[in-house]
């Protein structure tokens, strides 16, 4: 058995592409995903069609430049300009200030201006707007301070858990579970198909170890080093991230542990049905990849997923660890309120390793 | 020179898978120290059969022992007593040799001083002391087949299962490999080998002809070539088949 461990290492360590996604491709992730891919917007290219040319028009301007988030990108004339230039694609969006804008302010009158943005993108499109927009705001306030309406509803907006509203606190615990995905899943599906298709795996089932020793003899290195990813994942987000870790260290490394056994069991059971290695990573990437990515809640939050979506979001492993890693990082709370999702993570365990006994056993008849 | 002592004993073993029947009701024995030459044309049984026989498959029906122990409840100590190498390459490529020989000794549970000596003495008799510490992958295929089978041979087994041992390498090498097998069976190993050059019958004591899962032949080549009045066990094969396609028909 200790022979086995050795040899799996061997096999780990003198194969150049295992050791690149074991190892380089968890943390290109991480920091891709940190600090490339996010959803707050900086330095958008605006163009400005001012036919006010007034103070207004000017203060409202110098603003939006002086909040970092915008970089003017030349004066249109007419609003014939408007659609060739959006259609160049370097501007997102234009800002038109319509004609008196300080003479309406002073009769009382409303005074129009025109946010346009390129809704190619809907999601940049709307937070551009939104952040237009509440400059336009800010300067009311400005000119405005002491107007106090008789009835006011005033909300107060607390964003909690992470109130600086960071994508990166959702992406490393998404990252992590996708790394995991792939490392357990995909790297064991793959290196117990090679056995197969190397024609070794025969002699090992002829040879006097059991079947069990095998499987475990293959598992145990990926654990280990599954592990190791786990705990550099989390590192970098502790240190280079600042993500929060307010629950318990010692519950977050129990679940972890849980999740790699998940989905090492995937892989598992997907080497029982793949023959060769391809075969076994085009089942892990499509079987388990793409759901993991898509229908856990990483990339696109379940809530708002039709419910047959919905509803198969629920077998897909990743989706309860992510609960968990969320509960525990970000909110801190105990593994006590967990208890379901762990429940379902390990029941989802047990009967993979079921399925994956069976499939075997069939197999051996 | 051969005892007459059955080393693996085979009583109307039948696997099936659904309706369609692999191995058919086939009976024979093979005696201690013989060259057992399991023959048959692809998807005649010859595998099914011989899975059966190293434990990793279950017949249906029907009894057989190997190395006097029972296939059905006594399969652990079987894979003890057994080499097996099959027709695909059986080691590992991105392992050395030495490593490859520690980890099969290793899964037989030899200790690792056993281990030492006998990939010295096995590493001297094959002339490779100048690539023990290089990835198998270096080798010829001759060199890796010849070495897989010295492997298989690492914890002395009692027979030795060889599945179509030298497919896809050169005659000289396969001449060299058979030398091998003489001289494992000369130290009293029981070889139980399926192959389908039908040149390598001739080297065997005696040879048995799969068809449909049948058993069609079971004797010495010399004494099979007579009955069938033909002067090459290619030509004995052909003859079989032929018989049953005509019994196909009818």
């Amino acid at each position: 058995m200790k022979g086995f461990i050795i040899k799996e290492f061997f096999h780990i360590f003198r194969d150049r592409r295992s050791l690149i996604i074991l190892f380089g491709m968890p943390i290109v992730q991480i920091l891709l995903f940190g600090f490339a891919i996010t959803n707050e917007i900086r330095n958008v290219n605006i163009a400005i069609l001012d036919k006010a040319h007034d103070t207004s028009s000017e203060r409202i301007i110098e603003k939006m430049f002086a909040s970092g988030y915008f970089v003017m990108n030349g004066y249109l004339e007419t609003e014939d300009e408007i659609e060739p230039i959006f259609q160049k694609g370097k501007i997102k969006a234009i800002i038109v200030f319509g004609p008196d804008l300080d003479k309406n302010l002073a009769s009382g009158g409303t005074a129009p201006i025109q946010i346009i943005a390129d809704a190619t993108d809907p999601n940049t499109a709307n937070t551009i707007a939104n952040y237009a927009a509440s400059i336009v705001r800010d300067y009311q306030e400005e000119i405005n301070p002491d107007v106090t309406l008789p009835l006011q509803i005033v909300p107060e907006v607390r964003m909690l858990y992470n109130p600086e509203l960071k994508g990166v606190f959702m992406f490393i615990p998404g990252t992590m579970t996708v790394i995991l995905m792939l490392v357990s899943a995909m790297m064991t599906s793959i290196s117990i198909a090679r056995e197969k298709e190397m024609g070794t795996m025969e002699v090992l089932l002829v040879s006097p170890l059991k079947p069990v020793q095998v499987v475990a003899g293959k598992v145990l290195p990926y654990i280990l080093l599954s592990s190791i990813n786990a705990t550099v994942i989390l590192l970098l987000g502790y240190f280079v991230f600042k993500m929060p870790m307010q629950g318990s260290l010692l519950a977050l490394m129990a679940t972890t542990l849980l999740f790699i056994i998940t989905t090492l069991s995937l892989g598992i059971l997907i080497s029982t049905v793949a023959h060769t290695q391809q075969m076994a990573m085009m089942m892990s990437l499509m079987g388990l990849m793409l759901p993991t990515i898509m229908l856990s809640g990483f990339v696109f939050p379940v809530d708002s997923m039709p419910w047959p979506l919905q509803v198969i979001s629920n077998i897909i492993p990743a989706k309860w660890f992510i609960l968990i890693l969320k509960g525990l990082m970000l909110k801190g709370v105990s593994i006590t309120y967990l208890w379901k999702e762990v429940l379902i993570l390990a029941f989802m365990t047990l009967a993979l390793i079921g399925l994956s006994v069976k499939k075997y056993a069939i197999r051996l008849a | 020179m051969l005892s007459s002592e059955p080393i693996i004993s085979v009583e109307k073993l039948t696997k099936k898978f659904g309706d369609f029947t692999a191995v058919n009701a086939i009976s024979f024995k093979v005696v201690k120290g013989e060259i057992f030459g399991f023959l048959g044309a692809n998807g005649a049984g010859k595998t099914t059969a011989m899975k059966i026989l190293v434990g990793i498959s279950r017949p249906t029906s029907g009894n057989a022992s190997v190395a006097g122990f029972d296939i059905y409840t006594q399969t652990e100590q079987i894979k003890k007593s057994i080499g097996y190498m099959s027709q695909r390459f059986s080691l590992y490529n991105d392992l050395t040799i030495k490593e490859n020989i520690e980890f099969f000794g290793g899964i037989y549970g030899l200790t690792n001083r056993q281990i030492r000596e006998k990939s010295e003495a096995l590493v001297e008799k094959l002339g490779l002391q100048d690539k023990f510490t290089r990835p198998i992958s270096d080798l010829p295929l001759g060199w890796k087949q010849k070495l897989a089978f010295s492997v298989a041979l690492l914890h002395d087994p009692k027979i030795i299962f060889l599945d179509e041992p030298t497919g896809g390498v050169d005659p000289v090498t396969r001449r060299m490999f058979w030398n091998m097998i003489y001289e494992a069976a000369y130290r009293g190993v029981t070889i139980f080998v399926t192959t389908h050059y039908m040149d390598e019958a001739e080297y065997c004591n005696r040879v048995s002809m799969m068809v449909d899962g049948r058993i069609e032949a079971l004797d010495s080549p010399t004494r099979l070539k007579e009955k069938y009045g033909v002067n090459s066990m290619n030509d004995v094969f052909v003859r079989l088949a032929r018989n049953q396609d005509k019994a196909k028909v009818q």
